[in-house]
């Protein structure tokens, strides 16, 4: 029972905390933002290929950007307190629907790329650990350092022109086949298409890295007593690698996982480009580019909160997987 | 269970389908085929669905939905779309429309005279071309349901050729009523005449239209539905049509350095290069003229005298386009050829520049100048570069400097704060409304992008573009514009290059999908797909 009364009691905390880390975002962000030349309504008159003074003037009464800067933040503040993110002018639509549009690709894509990114990290690490030096560990090696300094879009576009152009197994990008009404087994195998290549191509990076970790905890319990002694007592090999030796090597891994969600999100910018994910990446991406404030805080809200989320679920995680390291 | 029987019955009708196949295909090619989804990409996901109150993007999506009064051929003569009949008064200054009869919106609701009044009224204060097309618009009627007259203060002789349906989209007038149309939820869920129904939009990732069952012209549209995705990144898009999973794409589909590979490579890759009237534009050297060096006619002349056009577009442009002396476009109807043209001068270029009184200093240098290439398209740059080794050669150093895109158009039309921009501009449907702004003194208008940036001002070039707006003759108009053109390439404030290489590039399953003037953003009904 008390493990479950610190579990509620740590996402309390991290809860509370989230206030004061989300205001600053807030302020951060809208201030960085006034700082790059150029306004909401250069861009989208800009981008339409002409204007008018009367046209630019209409523009940013809409945009309320003839309001002095203060009190435009005050009045998104005085939103946020009534659980509004504001609307998006550029978009049609509130930001808060915007934003739930694409969180549910957002978090598929992470989530994906978190679980190809571990289990592909620790099956190449307990491959290289098990024996170190030989050539499976050779290779593996030169892979997860090719994966590791390669960028993710370039290792994306490669993805697409081998399995997409030349083998035609799978769609080039897109979230579902658009138009095709599916269900069942039809409906999960055709989202799990479309999610395989950008996944991959944003997990591989992760992939390199977990991979080592592994490696070098695998090498280090190996060594260890209680590992030799149960070698020693004709313990099974996969039982052995199973119970003593993963186990040990998970407890880092966790750790990295958790402080590499923010990283994951933030690589999630690139991959959406390229594979025509809708997610929120790509979303920022153009709030930034189009100067739109309202959409950026509110993806940089969402953002956070997904960061902070994770970060408590994964301490959890830990502390259930090594119940030396107390949730706090 | 196959029998062995109807195992070799299959395997000869099998063995028999390359002889039957091309006939079966060749009688297809003639009669249009029902149904089928076609997917169309577009570059960039716009703010609303309909090009009612801005006239960016969402042109490529409008007129499927939303009709507009005209529709034109690839000479630009208008065909009848919601207006059947067409009428100008003697003077110009009168134009009446008869309304096709029997026809309901999407929702229903019968299309009549007052949505026609109500889409101009809105088109004519929000569009910011709309409201070049409609300056001199001074009062709508509506004598019967099923006929319109505008009356205007003075002769506009572009307005017929302003009215397709993706630059003024007719709208029903009970969804767009009083005040400010810009949020109107129906922007973004449209409902109009025309040949698909608006189904969802999401954002980005696609839209979805399919067919309009109760469609006025009796059998169209041919397709079951349409795709519009938004695929940002150009290889992405490259990829999509290789694999055949994008079908058509306008404007530049895929980067310049993939489209020869593209189509040599896919033999159910074509391109088309019809119906690009509305979107023809030119690609710029522009000079800031409140830049005290650069004021100086010479130093524009000797940079003139420097830049190797056809280079610029065999090895920028991939060999695409056109080179061209003046503002407009070949495609543009006013276009002139034989302008004066600057020969690659060297030896020229630095006599001038001396005796404009900017000499080499102790290590070679008359004086620096910084170059901004406008960061949208992937030519402009690249552009700068040559320009910056072109002017490294007579002794200007120029530095490049990299932007986003509000960050250029704020330091370009706000700012000022630039020398040399690498630029480009749409030369649209007429000269009044797509290159007036470029050169009239008057718009020289600080925080209005695209406005006149060099802030050139020659009253000549004014009386006559003032001029060319109300003329009625065509003749004595193509003559003022002959003149325009003839005077800008002399003044220099500007360097054209390139005209814009604007094509459609489509899987050849596709037929039908250029019929006329606006070409893809035309509205569909004519496509069908091929097996």
């Amino acid at each position: 029972m008390t493990q479950s009364r610190r579990i509620f009691r740590s996402l309390l905390r991290n809860f509370l905390q989230a206030i004061p880390t989300i205001f600053i975002i807030v302020t951060l962000g809208f201030f960085m933002l006034q700082l790059a030349p150029g306004d909401a309504a250069d861009f989208m008159a800009a981008e339409a290929g002409s204007a008018t003074a009367e046209t630019m003037a209409q523009l940013r009464s809409a945009f309320g950007l003839d309001l002095p800067l203060l009190s435009q933040l005050g009045s998104y503040y005085a939103g946020l307190a009534n659980f509004s993110l504001g609307h998006s002018l550029r978009y049609g639509m509130p930001v808060s629907e915007l934003i739930m549009q694409r969180l549910p690709g957002t978090i598929t894509l992470m989530a994906a790329a978190i679980v190809l990114a571990v289990s592909l990290g620790l099956l190449a690490g307990t491959v290289m650990g098990m024996r170190p030096g030989r050539w499976p560990d050779r290779i593996l090696s030169v892979l997860s350092l090719l994966f590791y300094s390669v960028p993710a879009f370039w290792i994306g576009l490669m993805l697409i022109v081998f399995f997409s152009i030349r083998l035609g197994w799978l769609p080039t990008g897109g979230g579902y086949t658009l138009g095709a009404k599916l269900s069942g087994l039809d409906w999960f195998v055709d989202r799990a298409r479309h999610l395989a290549l950008p996944a991959l191509s944003l997990a591989l990076y992760y992939v390199a890295i977990y991979a080592r970790l592994v490696r070098a905890s695998v090498i280090e319990a190996k060594s260890q007593d209680h590992v030799r002694t149960a070698i020693a007592k004709g313990m099974g090999r996969y039982r052995l690698i199973r119970v003593h030796i993963l186990r040990s090597a998970l407890g880092p891994i966790t750790a990295m996982v958790g402080m590499h969600v923010a990283g994951i999100l933030g690589g999630a910018v690139v991959i959406e480009t390229v594979f025509s994910w809708p997610g929120m990446g790509r979303l920022a991406y153009e709030a930034i580019l189009s100067r739109e404030y309202t959409v950026l805080l509110g993806i940089l809200i969402v953002s956070a909160l997904l960061v902070i989320a994770m970060n408590a679920i994964f301490d959890i995680v830990q502390s259930l997987l090594d119940p030396r390291v107390a949730v706090r | 269970m196959i029998s062995r029987r109807h195992f070799s019955q299959l395997m000869l009708s099998a063995s028999a389908l390359p002889f039957i196949a091309p006939i079966a295909v060749r009688a297809q090619q003639d009669e249009p085929r029902r149904g089928g989804t076609l997917v169309y990409a577009l570059n960039q996901a716009p703010p609303s669905l309909i090009s009612l109150v801005s006239p960016g993007v969402e042109r490529g999506i409008s007129a499927k939905v939303v009709e507009g009064l005209l529709d034109y051929d690839h000479d630009l003569n208008p065909r009848p779309q919601l207006a059947t009949e067409w009428d100008i008064s003697e003077d110009g200054l009168t134009y009446r429309f008869k309304l096709r009869e029997g026809v309901t919106f999407h929702d229903g609701t019968p299309f009549t005279s007052r949505d026609v009044e109500a889409s101009i009224r809105i088109v004519s204060q929000n569009h910011s071309r709309g409201r070049a097309s409609f300056a001199n618009l001074e009062s709508i009627e509506t004598p019967s349901d099923h006929e319109v007259v505008l009356r205007l203060s003075k002769p506009a002789p572009y307005l017929l050729r302003a009215l397709p349906a993706d630059e003024v989209p007719i709208v029903p007038a009970h969804l767009f009523g009083e005040g400010d149309p810009t949020g109107n939820p129906a922007l973004t869920a449209p409902v109009g005449t025309g040949p698909f129904r608006f189904i969802e939009y999401v954002r980005g990732s696609h839209v979805l239209l399919e067919r309009n069952e109760d469609y006025w012209q009796a059998g169209k549209p041919y397709l079951d539905s349409v795709i519009i995705r938004f695929i940002t990144d150009g290889a992405a898009r490259t990829a999509a049509f290789e694999t055949g999973e994008v079908h058509i794409g306008g404007g530049a589909s895929v980067p310049l350095s993939d489209l020869g590979r593209l189509i040599d490579e896919n033999p159910h890759l074509a391109l088309e290069t019809r119906g690009q009237v509305y979107d023809a534009g030119v690609n710029r050297i522009e000079f800031n003229l409140e830049n005290e060096i650069l004021a100086n006619r010479n130093v524009r002349l000797a940079i003139a005298h420097l830049i190797d056009k056809d280079y610029i577009r065999d090895t920028i442009y991939y060999g695409y386009g056109a080179v061209i002396d003046g503002p407009f476009a070949p495609e543009v109807p006013y276009y002139t050829p034989g302008l004066p043209h600057y020969e690659v001068d060297v030896d020229l270029a630095n006599r001038l520049l001396d005796e404009a009184g900017y000499p080499r200093d102790a290590n070679g240098v008359r004086f620096q100048i910084r170059i901004d290439p406008r960061p949208l398209a992937d030519t402009d740059r690249p552009t700068a570069e040559y320009l910056r080794a072109r002017l490294a050669e007579v002794g200007i150093e120029a530095t490049l400097r990299t932007q986003d895109f509000a960050a250029y158009v704020n330091r370009v039309f706000t700012e000022r704060d630039f020398d040399i921009i690498v630029n480009g501009i749409t030369n649209s449907f007429d000269p009044t409304i797509g290159t007036q702004r470029i050169y009239w003194s008057e718009n020289l208008r600080r925080g209005v992008p695209f406005s006149n940036a060099t802030a050139y001002n020659n009253p000549e070039v004014d009386r006559l573009l003032l001029a060319a707006a109300v003329e009625i003759d065509p003749k004595t108009r193509f003559q003022q514009f002959a003149d325009f053109q003839r005077q800008v390439v002399n003044d220099l404030p500007d360097i054209h290059t390139v005209s814009q290489f604007r094509y459609t590039l489509y899987n050849t399953r596709v037929q039908n999908h250029t019929v006329g003037a606006t070409g893809i953003n035309g509205n569909f009904a004519d496509i069908w797909l091929a097996d």
